[in-house]
C-alpha cells in the first residue's frame, strides 16, 4: 500500500513531533522492560506528558551546552541526542548501557552530549549547573548549562542557593522548572504556598517565565528566549505546566489521585497537541504520520531487544571506577578475609 | 625556609594557581576578607575574583558549585569555613562528588579540593570545634587528607590539587600558628603514604593531625622512662597506607591508635580493627584507642582541653601497656 506521504518534512513542528513521539514510545518501552522483568529495578520514573519541556528547552540548546537532569529524565537526554538503544541497555544495568551498567535510570549521563548527570537525589543536580556557568564564564566557551528538575525540587534549600549564586554572578545558565503538578504522590499545592513558581525566581533577580507545556512550539519560543539571554550573562528560570499522566514510578499506581482529575490532566497532551496542530496547517496528514509513528515504534522495539540481548557487566568491574584508573582499586571483602585468615 | 602552618597553605595555594590556570577557589570570605584564619589573604589582590570567589553562605551550593566547575574543565578548591558545616554539604559531597565517576561508569572524575579545618583549641565551643573525618572516611570515592606539618602543610596541598579524585583537606584550627621548616622543592613523602616520624621497639604510636606532636611530645617523655614508641603519621586518610604501619606494629606487638575525633565508630575504631586483625599473632596487649570523648566540645578551655586526648593520656596509656 503506498502512503500517501505529505509533505513538508522540514517543518520544525514536525522534527518536535517525531521527536517527542520518539520519547513517548522510549517511555511506554521502558515500561514494557520492567514488565518484562528485564529492567534494572523497578525505580523507573517515566516522563508521559512532559515531552514538550524535553524537547522544547533542548531544541533551543546548542552543541556544547550542558545539562543535569533529575531522576524523570529519559525525554531530556533523548532530544539531546542520545541513542536510545544505549540508554535501554543502561535501564536494563548492561555492560554497553551509557553508564557501564552502574548508573540505571537514574544516573544516566554522558559526557559526550554534555549530560552532566541524572540524579536521584531531589535538587542534587542543581548546583553542577552553576559549576559548569563558572567553567563556561572562565573559560569563554560561550556555552549555556541547563538544570531541570521538578516541581518536587521547589522544596530544596539548593535550587535557592543555586539560583541566588546564579543570579549575583551572572551566569550563562537557564533553570528548568518541569512542573508535572506531582512529587511523588503530593500534589503542588498541598506541597507548596505560592505555586506560581516564576515569581520565586524572579524575587532572585532572574529572568523568569512560566509556559504551559501543551504546545511545543510556545516551550521553544520561551526557551529560545531565555537561553539567549542567559548566553549574554542573564541567568533564566524556566517552569514548564505539564501533567505527569502516570504514577511516580512503575508500581505507582496512583491511589493518591482520582481518576477524573487523570482523565483531565491527560488532556494536556504536546504528542497529540502537535500531531493536530500539524494535521490543521496542513504540514502532515493523517497517513503520514502513522507512517511515522509506526517506525518510531520499529525503532523503539530494538531498544528492547538490544537491551535484553545485551550482557551484565563483569564483576570484577564493581572495583573499578570508584577512583581514577590511575589509583589502586579498593581490596574486596573476601580477598581481605583470605587473607587475614590464612596468616598461618 | 621557616614559616607557620598557615602560610606554608597560602604558599601551596599560590604556587599552584600560578602552575595551573584552570585553578579557582571558592567560598565564604575567601576573597576580601582572606579567609576566616587568613589561609587565602590577598589572593583576590594577586590573582582577581574571577578566581578569588566570594560566595554567599550557601555550604551546600559552595560544594555542588565546585562539583559542576571541576566536571567542566576547572580545578576547583573550596573552602568551608569549619568542618562543622559539612552536614549542610553532605548531599552533594557523598552522593554527588563521591559517586558521580562511579555512578557514571568511569566517564568522568571530580578533580576537586574541599578545603576545611577542624579540631579544639580555641573554645569555639561544640559547633566549631569537632572532628569529623569519620564522615568522609566513611564515603568510597573522597580521598582525605589532614596534614600535621608545616612542609605537609605546603606539598599535601599542592598535591591534593592535582589529584583526579575529590579531596577533603582537612587542616587543624590549632596548627595554624605553629612554625616549622619548608623545602618547596622536597616532600617528605609521596601522596597516599604514611610517614615514620619517630622510631622505638616498644610501642606503635599511630596517629594523624595535631595529635601527632602530642604523639611526639609524650614519646620524648617515655624515653626518659625507658619506653621507646615509633610514631607514625598517617597524614592521608584516604588513602589509608596500611603497609607502612604493619612490619612496626608487628616488631613492637603494641600499638596505639590516636585520634581527635570521637571514639564510637571513629577513625580510631576501624584503625584498631585493621591492626588487631593483621597483626593478630604478634600483639601482645588489645590495640588501645586513645580517642575523643564520645561526647561535645565545650567551651571551657578546662574541658575542651580535656576532651580530646592530651600528651598526657598519651603517657598513661603507654605506661599502663607496657607495665
Amino acid at each position: 500500500m503506498a502512503i500517501a506521504t505529505k509533505k513538508n518534512t522540514n517543518s520544525e513542528l514536525y522534527a518536535h513531533y517525531a521527536l517527542m513521539r520518539r520519547i513517548r514510545t522510549f517511555e511506554e518501552r521502558v515500561g514494557e522492560l520492567f514488565v518484562l522483568g528485564q529492567s534494572a529495578g523497578s525505580m523507573l520514573h517515566l516522563s508521559i506528558g512532559e515531552e514538550s519541556a524535553a524537547v522544547g528547552v533542548c531544541s533551543a540548546m546548542n552543541e556544547g551546552d550542558s545539562f543535569t537532569t533529575h531522576h524523570r529524565g529519559h525525554g531530556i537526554f533523548l532530544a539531546r541526542g542520545a541513542d536510545p538503544s544505549r540508554m535501554m541497555a543502561e535501564i536494563a544495568g548492561k555492560e554497553t548501557g551509557y553508564c557501564s551498567g552502574k548508573g540505571g535510570s537514574m544516573h544516566i549521563a554522558d559526557m559526550g552530549l554534555g549530560h552532566l548527570g541524572a540524579n536521584a537525589i531531589v535538587g542534587g543536580g542543581i548546583p553542577a549547573i552553576v559549576g559548569a556557568g563558572l567553567s563556561a564564564r572562565q573559560k569563554n566557551s560561550g556555552a549555556v548549562s541547563v538544570g531541570f528538575f521538578g516541581d518536587g525540587a521547589t522544596g530544596q534549600g539548593i535550587l535557592y542557593e543555586s539560583m541566588n549564586m546564579a543570579a549575583l554572578w551572572g551566569l550563562p545558565v537557564l533553570f528548568v522548572c518541569i512542573n508535572n503538578q506531582y512529587g511523588m504522590g503530593t500534589r503542588i499545592d498541598r506541597a507548596t504556598a505560592n505555586t506560581k513558581l516564576h515569581e520565586r525566581a524572579a524575587a532572585f533577580g532572574l529572568a523568569a517565565l512560566t509556559v504551559d507545556g501543551l504546545d511545543v512550539e510556545d516551550v521553544v519560543d520561551a526557551s529560545r528566549r531565555l537561553i539567549e539571554g542567559a548566553r549574554k550573562g542573564k541567568p533564566a528560570f524556566l517552569a514548564i505546566d505539564c501533567y505527569r499522566f502516570y504514577g511516580h514510578a512503575r508500581k505507582d499506581k496512583s491511589p493518591y489521585r482520582d481518576e477524573a482529575e487523570e482523565v483531565q490532566g491527560r488532556q494536556k497532551d504536546p504528542v497529540l497537541k502537535a500531531r493536530e496542530k500539524l494535521i490543521a496547517t496542513d504540514i502532515m496528514n493523517e497517513d503520514s504520520l502513522n507512517a511515522l509513528d509506526a517506525k518510531i515504534d520499529v525503532e523503539m522495539d530494538a531498544t528492547v531487544d538490544f537491551a535484553i540481548g545485551e550482557k551484565q557487566p563483569a564483576l570484577t568491574s564493581m572495583f573499578k571506577d570508584v577512583y581514577d584508573p590511575s589509583q589502586p582499586e579498593p581490596e574486596p571483602v573476601r580477598t581481605r578475609i583470605n587473607r587475614i585468615l590464612a596468616r598461618q | 625556609m621557616e614559616i607557620t602552618y598557615r602560610e606554608a597553605l597560602r604558599l601551596a595555594l599560590i604556587d599552584e594557581m600560578n602552575a595551573n590556570e584552570d585553578v579557582i577557589i571558592l567560598g565564604e570570605e575567601v576573597g576580601r576578607y582572606g579567609g576566616a584564619y587568613g589561609v587565602t589573604k590577598d589572593l583576590i589582590k594577586q590573582f582577581g575574583s574571577d578566581r578569588i570567589i566570594d560566595t554567599p553562605i550557601s555550604e551546600a551550593a559552595i560544594v555542588g558549585t565546585a562539583v559542576g566547575a571541576a566536571m567542566t574543565g576547572l580545578r576547583p578548591v573550596a573552602e568551608l569555613m569549619y568542618v562543622d558545616f559539612i552536614g549542610m554539604t553532605m548531599d552533594q559531597l557523598a552522593n554527588q562528588a563521591a559517586k558521580i565517576r562511579y555512578m557514571f561508569g568511569g566517564q568522568i572524575g571530580v578533580p576537586m579540593v574541599l578545603r576545611t579545618q577542624g579540631g579544639t583549641g580555641r573554645s569555639a565551643g561544640a559547633q566549631h570545634s569537632q572532628s569529623l573525618e569519620a564522615y568522609v572516611m566513611h564515603t568510597p570515592g573522597l580521598r582525605l587528607a589532614m596534614p600535621a606539618t608545616v612542609t605537609d602543610a605546603y606539598h599535601m596541598l599542592r598535591q591534593a590539587m592535582q589529584q583526579p579524585d575529590p579531596v577533603v583537606f582537612i587542616e587543624h584550627k590549632g596548627l595554624y600558628t605553629m612554625k616549622g621548616e619548608l623545602d618547596v622543592d622536597k616532600a617528605t613523602a609521596p601522596w597516599g603514604k604514611a610517614k615514620v616520624v619517630r622510631e622505638g621497639d616498644d610501642l606503635v604510636i599511630v596517629t594523624y593531625s595535631r595529635q601527632l606532636h602530642y604523639a611526639l611530645a609524650a614519646s620524648e617523655e617515655l624515653a626518659k622512662s625507658g619506653i621507646e614508641a615509633t610514631v607514625i603519621d598517617l597524614r592521608t586518610l584516604n588513602p589509608l597506607d596500611f603497609e607502612t604501619i604493619l612490619p612496626y606494629v608487628k616488631r613492637a606487638g603494641r600499638a596505639m591508635v590516636v585520634t581527635e575525633s570521637v571514639l564510637t565508630a571513629g577513625v580510631a575504631a576501624e584503625l584498631g580493627a585493621r591492626i588487631s586483625e593483621e597483626c593478630f599473632d604478634y600483639l601482645e596487649d588489645p590495640v588501645v584507642r586513645v580517642a575523643g570523648e564520645d561526647i561535645p566540645i565545650s567551651v571551657s578551655p578546662l574541658l575542651e582541653k580535656n576532651s580530646v586526648p592530651t600528651p598526657e593520656l598519651i603517657i598513661e596509656t603507654a605506661r599502663m601497656m607496657l607495665a
